[in-house]
């Protein structure tokens, strides 16, 4: 098979699907904290404590779904103490962000080791199975990769629709974006930017939460450390990368995985000649490229990052 | 003489006793204030005399530490903007309060629906707002991006808010500091019709000629307290200036002097560069005199005022400074052949808001021997230097290590000037100086930079004030699309004139 012939296969196009959930998510987390105007860097170690409260729920004898709820229930806690750090008390955001990854990374390290002080290999638990979606998984290539996965990946998709819906076709969305751009004109209009930034980070945060459950409960079935491995921190490039849009954002995130999976591809056919690291390498290099071209035009939410403080002159 | 409110009649909104404080500063104290129906009422007051303040107590931006507010005979919980808005009371803020990235529409309807709403009803809010439109004459394009609008543009739309959630009390922060005059007149005819129908109106200014040409009753605030109360009609420019200020305020009258030799002299000079640019433009300023530049924004200015300060180079033509022709140029230059700049944005450009005044006065010169010591800033020169212009130049600053920002207006506009004057520039370049300022302050500027003329320096004034420019300068440039008239000597053109100059007409036979 050559590295062209790789393109039109289906399990090609089902890892890429695969590699994109998590990040799908955790990109339209970021994206609703940033659009209310509060970088989130707390989202890889949200990640994190989301693959983990995912998987022990499971493990302790909870139900899968449970344990969706779980993980977003943990984010949404991260959420609150990021968005009380940041929102009412105006710190700033870049550090609290550096601040809840290591106590998001190292508080979920210490737990396993309290939960599991004994095993030396992590145990395994059930993840969500495929569903094959009737007669749409059967169209060639596109079937299997976009009806054929678990129902996580399905939610991750419906996910991006309603998150698009809510910013652009709902009042709630409206005074989220509002908050973003200019605060001043929430509050003047009634409303408490507080309030609408607090939400926003801790919905964004849940949703980042479910991102890294995807790994545990999805793509695979156990948990390690360092199994995020950054993707946190490529969605927040992700985020960029998509202009702040949801639609942009998805189409990122699947492009991105697409190279990941097509450089995994690459390494087998090209048996070594090739040092390994230069495929590994690929994804981030082509992102950057991209990032380079799509962000140039992109127009940030200019209260991004500016704490908001009441009647402040 | 006051007008004190009948018994009969409720006034709309009454404020008592409110007093507010920040930190040692008193910035409201026991103030009283009402507004009957129909009413336009002007708050008059310098810069930091605590209008600003006011309202947004009133607006529930800020909680007063005493005194309370009532609309429509009820008291409105302090704090809290819903419960002003939910009172009828809409403010069109000094800055805007609208969101870029969204539509007219959408910043209009933007909290009026509720936010558990499955689908924002924009067929609804389109009726309204056009209905709105229609009846008050503000014409705005519902779908157009807020950022693709013109400020006089975005001021329609901030009322449109206030209407659109059925205010009957509608406050205008400074509405006319960033409007042009044919928009400052749209605007007043706007405020006409909104009394016409019943809505009554505060009107916060510290620029005179429009109080009296739209209030009923002047309130007059001095160092956060009322000063007076005056009937518009009954009262006088001069009366309402004294009470302000607190004492009778004379502007400065520039007298004729001898020229000097030519310290800057630009020959068929060109620029590239974004904005109107200059097209084969010929000036000279000479040791001793004012050089007035008058224009409406847009035509140049702000390219002249690039090329004197060093930060575009001509690309066509000559220039030549204290007798030498210039071939490198850049911002460093210019300082180093002394030439000062009062930037035209004191916000933007002239100082840096999150550092100290201290920081923001060496800005300039911190590479000088005076305030460097091996490649080290000196910060003890820095300091006495700084001590020395608030004291030289009044400027009312807590300490040298202040952030600048937290100086009002009129105090950071006298610190940059006493950085631009202090080091004794040959050629000054004033590109709108009085901006925003009221009158005390106003006068201020005027008598130093009249000063430092008679001192022998070459001014170059930049101003839409047609009336400073006149007052001020010895000789007048008219500039109009990039190109500039020959000069006039004081006295030459009329006002008329000179406008229809402005205006672009007959700039090619103005000789």
């Amino acid at each position: 098979m050559d590295a062209f012939e790789i393109l039109f296969t289906a399990s090609f196009w089902v890892a890429a699907i695969r590699i994109a959930s998590p990040l799908i998510f955790a990109t339209m987390g970021e994206l609703i904290c940033e659009r209310a105007g509060v970088l989130n860097l707390g989202i890889e170690g949200i990640m994190v404590a989301g693959a983990f409260a995912g998987w022990v729920t499971v493990y302790a004898g909870g139900d899968l779904w449970m344990g969706v709820a779980i993980a977003a229930l943990a984010g949404a806690m991260f959420g609150l103490l990021h968005g009380t750090l940041t929102v009412p008390l105006g710190l700033s955001q870049h550090v609290v962000g550096i601040g809840i990854t290591l106590l998001a990374t190292s508080l979920t390290y210490f737990t396993y080791r309290v939960v599991l002080p004994q095993v030396s290999s992590p145990p395994r638990i059930e993840p969500f199975r495929n569903w094959a979606v009737p007669y749409l998984s059967d169209i060639p290539i596109l079937g299997p990769a976009l009806f054929n996965q678990t129902p996580l990946t399905y939610l991750a998709f419906v996910t991006v629709a309603v998150v698009a819906w809510v910013l652009y076709r709902t009042p709630l969305g409206l005074a989220v974006r509002a908050a973003g751009e200019n605060p001043a004109a929430v509050e003047a209009q009634g409303m408490s930017v507080t309030a609408i930034r607090m939400g926003a980070v801790m919905v964004g945060s849940a949703l980042m939460a479910v991102g890294g459950a995807f790994l545990t409960m999805s793509a695979f079935n156990s948990f390690f450390f360092e199994m995020v491995n950054g993707r946190g921190w490529i969605c927040i490039a992700l985020v960029v990368f998509g202009s702040w849009r949801p639609g942009k954002a998805l189409l990122g995130a699947i492009l991105f995985a697409a190279f990941d999976a097509y450089q995994v591809r690459l390494q087998q056919i090209t048996g070594g000649v090739v040092p390994y690291q230069i495929f590994l390498m690929m994804p981030y290099v082509l992102s950057i490229l991209a990032l380079v071209v799509m962000a140039r035009r992109a127009t940030y939410p200019k209260a991004l990052m500016i704490p908001y403080q009441k009647g402040e002159r | 003489m006051s007008t004190a409110p009948s018994d009969s009649a409720q006034p709309v909104l009454r404020l008592s006793g409110i007093t507010k404080r920040f930190g040692a500063l008193v910035a409201n104290d026991a103030i009283d204030l009402t507004l009957e129906r129909g009413e336009v009422v002007a708050l008059l007051g310098e810069n930091g005399a605590g209008k600003t303040t006011l309202m947004n107590i009133l607006f529930g931006h800020y909680v007063a530490d005493e005194g309370s507010v009532t609309a429509f005979g009820q008291p409105i919980a302090p704090g809290d903007p819903r419960a002003a808005l939910d009172a009828g009371i809409g403010m069109v803020h000094q800055h805007f309060t609208l969101a870029d990235n969204m539509t007219v529409l959408e910043n209009i309807a933007l909290g009026t629906q509720s936010a558990w709403s499955w689908r924002f009803d924009r067929r609804g809010a389109r009726a309204r707002i056009a209905e709105l439109a229609r009846d008050f004459g503000l014409a705005v394009d519902p779908d157009k991006p807020v950022s693709a609008l013109a400020v006089g543009e975005r001021q329609r739309v901030e009322i449109l808010k206030a209407l659109y959630r059925e205010a009957r009390i509608l406050i205008l922060d400074e509405p006319t500091a960033v409007l042009t005059p044919g928009e400052t007149e749209a605007l007043f005819r706007t405020l006409k019709l909104l009394v016409a129908k019943g809505l009554s109106i505060i009107f916060i200014s510290h620029k005179l000629n429009e109080v009296m040409a739209v209030s009923d009753r002047v309130v007059v605030l001095r160092g956060g307290k009322v000063a007076g109360e005056r009937v518009t009609d009954e009262t006088t420019r001069q009366e309402l200036a004294a009470l302000m200020v607190g004492r009778e305020i004379v502007l400065p009258q520039a007298e004729p002097r001898a020229p000097g030799p030519v310290l800057l002299e630009l020959t068929g000079v060109s620029t590239n560069g974004e904005g109107t640019q200059l097209d084969d433009v010929s000036l000279e300023l000479r040791a001793g005199v004012i050089t007035g530049l008058a224009g409406v924004s847009g035509n140049g200015q702000g390219a002249i005022a690039d090329l004197l300060s060093g930060m575009i180079a001509p690309s066509g033509g000559t220039m030549v400074v204290a007798g030498e022709r210039i071939t490198e140029w850049s911002p460093r230059d210019a300082l180093a052949r002394g030439i000062a700049r009062i930037p035209e944005d004191r916000h933007a450009v002239g100082s840096i808001a999150d550092m100290s005044v201290m920081e923001n006065v060496i800005s300039e010169r911190y590479r000088d021997p005076q305030f460097s010591r091996r490649g080290l800033v000196d910060w003890h020169a820095a300091r006495a230097f700084a001590e020395k212009l608030v004291r030289d130049y009044e400027v009312k600053c807590p300490s040298p290590d202040a952030r600048i920002r937290l100086l009002s207006g009129g105090n950071m506009q006298k610190l940059i000037l006493g950085r631009a004057l202090d080091p004794q520039p040959v050629v000054i370049l004033a590109n709108q100086p009085t901006r925003g300022l009221d009158i005390g302050a106003v006068s201020y500027v005027h008598e130093r930079l009249i000063e430092a003329r008679d001192r022998g320096a070459a001014v170059l004034l930049i101003s839409e004030d047609l009336d400073e420019v006149l007052r001020l300068s010895d000789r007048v440039h008219v500039i109009s699309k990039g190109r500039l008239t020959p000069a006039f000597a004081r006295g030459e053109r009329s006002l008329a004139q000179l406008g229809e100059l402005m205006a672009g007409h007959g700039m090619e036979n103005a000789a």
